[in-house]
């Protein structure tokens, strides 16, 4: 067996944790756009299709909140549960944006509450459409302030250390650090790119087995369109990430990239596997690739691993990681532009069925891409909790049981996820769109 | 007033404001289920559904603005209760998860089943219970601190006199308040039926309620002296929530004013609660941690305060339209 070893527990139970909290964080900061521009189109132009559109993608999000709300909840308790030495340090710098945090779940909290009882009450519409407003703000903020927070534990500034104390602090600088600009956006980005894409999904797998209502269509047009402006901006600001990791964490990206010798003209290395001695084998090898997702240039240097002692180089796995990103990344992408000139050029049947069928796996594959960006960025970070300052195992809890815990919580979010799985479904099932367009006389 | 002290009462303040509408909620959940149980859920659901759907995650929120609040003004405490609360802390958020996800599944859901009822029912009385669990390791005795190890002593907390009668307290509270709210919330209503039910419930819970507090103020005296005696040098504040707790249940006995009769209920628990507090300071946890030897740098206390009023004045405004309409909106209330 293995000894007991708290670091070890904390540290898979936190990666479980937010693994499962960043699912519906990601429909919790997405959907709420989503319903808005459905909600809009709706008002603008007098057509109820939309606005049973907004209805239902609400009354499924409702269910998602709640698991994002008791996980969200969970973390933020276990943050001081198992990494007390650490949040003990960092509280004294980065409490401010997680406070702010607080206000905005606040925010979020009420208008929700308000929107989703308030469907009929309103003679004008418009009002309606506008609690919605508070809601996707305090959602993106709610993504904002906490991402600052991991943002600073990537590059943590403005502060001294003296003792071990964090002495003359100033929380503004430590909110906005040099990661929080990338790191924030791609967050969001990736959020609203995940949702539009989730509804595609859905929307897709309808129109495969067979439904043949408008309404479908116009969902499809809908969310595709969005998708597809997140899409390219999600890519964008990726390539930002890369640059900033080259500038402030170039080992991470050495690591991701098995990059080990500093040298220009890097090539970017897809696939592969590594043999005993650091040889890549069977990876594609895209010239120029590396210096120019670092620096814009072909010609520019990249810092490799061979700059860093040894036990400060993060795990090698997160190269996988990252090319499922990118990979992602890129099929998303070309999949929603196919989507949006062959809706425009009406000369091709966009719906048909391998395309249909592109677009159904483009929901989950974006969840999964959210979940390997976190994986990169996060065991990419290791061996460091507050990069350079403070390592994994100084911060992390010294109690007893932490492995107790662990099973506990994973049977937890089994039942969670699980739950919700089924009640999302039978709420849907049971009331398919072509009956609530009858019940609601529309055609 | 200090800075420490500002800090200490905002989150206070939210923490007061966490056990009523808390305890609110988790009542309600509880007496919904046990009307199921009873056959009368026909009678008092619907009352109870009404007020419950559209606040459950603003409930949630005082609790987290808390843990995180007390964190970001005083550090240290996430160092001390954080490493002796990992399995106590860990119980009460399971049970967290639970209420709140099941509670969703149950309102949001196509189909409403007694199990999630139940789930939400019960850990509904079993989480204060879990969070009491806070309070009474901040009167010391159970946490130490040996080498930098923070180590509790279950033993000792699970044979205390004082952690049960703490216990008691929290769950019959939260019984009690729920249903003197419920009794208000019935009447405005117009639910004759619904009020005369929680109205029976709120006068069965009263007399328990006051005999709780006595046991605890008698357990504290064993278990902390320095505490009590500086509860008895405020005794003032405590009859005067006596005399709170006499005025809501006589006008809850008449069937008069129980709009008054509730906020009489808020006033006894606000004035037992912030005599507590006070008393309780400097410590945050005795003998190891005061408000002063933990507290965040100043440029942080600033930023924090600064944040706070700016949340405030957004957080008011909100929280009044919340109310207006689903609180003291007659026709929403009486389900027009
Ligand atoms: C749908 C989701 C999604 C998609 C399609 C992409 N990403 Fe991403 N990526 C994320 C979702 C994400 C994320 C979950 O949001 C991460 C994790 C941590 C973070 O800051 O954002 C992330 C992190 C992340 C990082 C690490 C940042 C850091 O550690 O500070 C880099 C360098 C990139 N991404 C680059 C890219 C590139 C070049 C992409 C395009 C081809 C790309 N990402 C597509
Ligand atoms: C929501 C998406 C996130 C996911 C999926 C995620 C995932 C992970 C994973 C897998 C680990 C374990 C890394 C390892 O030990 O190899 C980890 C560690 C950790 N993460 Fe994140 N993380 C996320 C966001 C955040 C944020 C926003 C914060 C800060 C507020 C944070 C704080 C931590 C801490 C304190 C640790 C433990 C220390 C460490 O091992 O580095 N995480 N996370
Ligand atoms: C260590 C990291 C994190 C902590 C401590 C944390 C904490 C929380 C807490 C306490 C809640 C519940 C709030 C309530 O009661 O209403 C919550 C919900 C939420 N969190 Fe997280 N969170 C983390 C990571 C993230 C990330 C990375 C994102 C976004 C990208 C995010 C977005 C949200 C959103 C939008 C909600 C609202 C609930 C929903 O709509 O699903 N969180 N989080």
């Amino acid at each position: 067996m293995l000894e007991y070893d708290p670091v070890l527990y904390s540290r898979i139970l936190t990666g479980l944790t937010l693994a499962v909290h960043i699912l519906y964080a990601t429909i919790g900061v997405g959907f709420p756009i989503m319903i808005a521009l459905a909600e809009w189109m709706s008002i603008k132009r007098k057509d109820e299709h939309y606005r049973l559109m907004a209805r239902r993608w609400a009354r499924g999000f409702v269910i998602t909140v709640a698991v994002g709300v008791v996980t969200g909840t969970t973390i933020g308790l276990q943050l001081n549960l198992l990494w007390p030495s650490f949040m003990q340090v960092a509280g004294h710098a980065i409490g401010l944006p997680l406070f702010m945090e607080t206000f905005a779940f606040f925010f979020e909290a009420i208008f929700l509450g308000i929107y989703l009882y308030t469907w009929d009450r309103f003679k004008n519409p418009m009002y309606h459409f506008l609690l919605l407003i508070p809601v996707a703000l305090g959602a993106s903020a709610s993504g904002f302030f906490i991402t600052t927070v991991n943002a600073f534990m990537n590059t943590p500034i403005g502060f001294t250390i003296v003792d071990g104390v964090m002495t003359d602090v100033h929380p503004l600088q430590a909110m906005f650090n040099p990661a929080t600009p990338t790191k924030v956006s791609h967050v969001l980005s990736s959020a609203y790119l995940t949702s539009a894409f989730a509804l595609a999904s859905i929307t897709a797998v309808q129109i495969l087995r067979g439904k043949t209502h408008i309404y479908y269509k116009k969902a499809l047009h809908l969310t595709m369109t969005a998708a597809a402006i997140f899409a390219v901006s999600t890519v964008i600001i990726g390539d930002l990430s890369g640059k900033f990791l080259a500038e402030y964490q170039p080992e991470k990206l050495a690591a991701a990239e098995w990059h080990f010798e500093t040298s220009t003209e890097a090539p970017l290395i897809m696939g592969g596997y590594l043999t005993e001695d650091n040889e890549v084998k069977y990876g594609i090898e895209v010239p120029y690739a590396l210096s120019i997702l670092a620096h814009s240039d072909p010609k520019a240097e990249v810092i490799g691993l061979d700059q860093f002692p040894v036990d400060e180089q993060p795990p090698l796995i997160i190269h996988y990681y990252f090319d499922t990103m990118i990979a992602i990344g890129i099929f998303l992408t070309l999949i929603s532009i196919l989507y949006v000139v062959l809706s425009k050029s009406r000369k091709l049947n966009q719906l048909n069925k391998p395309f249909l069928w592109s677009i159904a796996a483009g929901g989950p594959l974006a969840f999964l891409a959210i979940e390997m960006g976190w994986m990169m960025a996060e065991r990419g970070r290791q061996p460091w909790i507050l990069r350079g300052l403070m390592r994994t195992e100084e911060g992390a809890t010294t109690a007893a049981h932490v492995d107790t815990m662990l099973w506990v919580f994973a049977a937890l979010y089994i039942l969670l996820t699980v739950t919700s799985v089924i009640v999302i479904r039978k709420m849907f099932k049971s009331n398919p769109v072509e009956r609530e367009l009858r019940d609601r006389g529309i055609e | 007033m200090s800075y420490e002290l500002v800090g200490i009462t905002v989150l206070w303040i939210f923490l007061y404001g966490y056990i009523i509408v808390g305890s609110i909620d988790f009542g309600a959940g509880f007496y919904n289920f046990y009307a199921k149980l009873t056959k009368k859920d026909h009678v008092i659901s619907k009352v109870i559904d009404r007020y419950l759907s559209p606040v459950w995650e603003v409930t949630n929120v005082f609790l987290v603005f808390f843990f995180i609040g007390i964190v970001g003004f005083f550090p240290d405490t996430a160092f001390y209760y954080g490493t002796a609360l990992l399995v106590p802390g860990s119980i009460a958020t399971i049970l967290l998860a639970i209420r709140g996800a099941y509670y969703a599944f149950h309102h949001y859901g196509a189909k409403q089943t007694t199990f999630f009822q139940f789930l939400y029912g019960m850990t509904g009385l079993f989480i204060p219970a879990s969070l009491s669990v806070v309070l009474t390791l901040s009167e010391g005795g159970f946490i130490t601190v040996e080498n930098e190890q923070v180590l509790i002593d279950y033993n000792a907390l699970l044979t205390s006199p004082y952690s049960w009668s703490v216990v008691v307290l929290a769950i019959v509270s939260v019984l009690y308040i729920s249903s003197f709210f419920l009794s208000y919330y019935a009447k405005s209503a117009k639910d004759e039926p619904a009020f005369e039910l929680v109205r029976k419930y709120a006068l069965t819970w009263s007399l328990p309620t006051i005999l709780a507090s006595f046991l605890v103020f008698f357990a504290l005296s064993r278990h902390n002296p320095v505490h009590f005696q500086n509860m008895l040098s405020m005794a003032w504040i405590f009859i005067l929530s006596f005399l709170f707790f006499c005025g809501a249940v006589y006008l809850l006995w008449k069937r008069k004013n129980l709009g008054t009769a509730f906020i009489l209920v808020m006033l006894q628990f606000a004035a037992a609660f912030f005599g507590y507090g006070a008393t309780h300071l400097p410590y945050i946890l005795y003998p190891y941690l005061t408000i002063y030897s933990s507290f965040t740098n100043p440029a942080m206390a600033t930023a924090l305060v600064t944040a706070f009023i700016g949340g405030l004045l957004m957080l008011i405004p909100s929280l009044y339209l919340l109310m207006r309409l689903f609180l003291f909106n007659n026709k929403y209330v009486q389900g027009k």
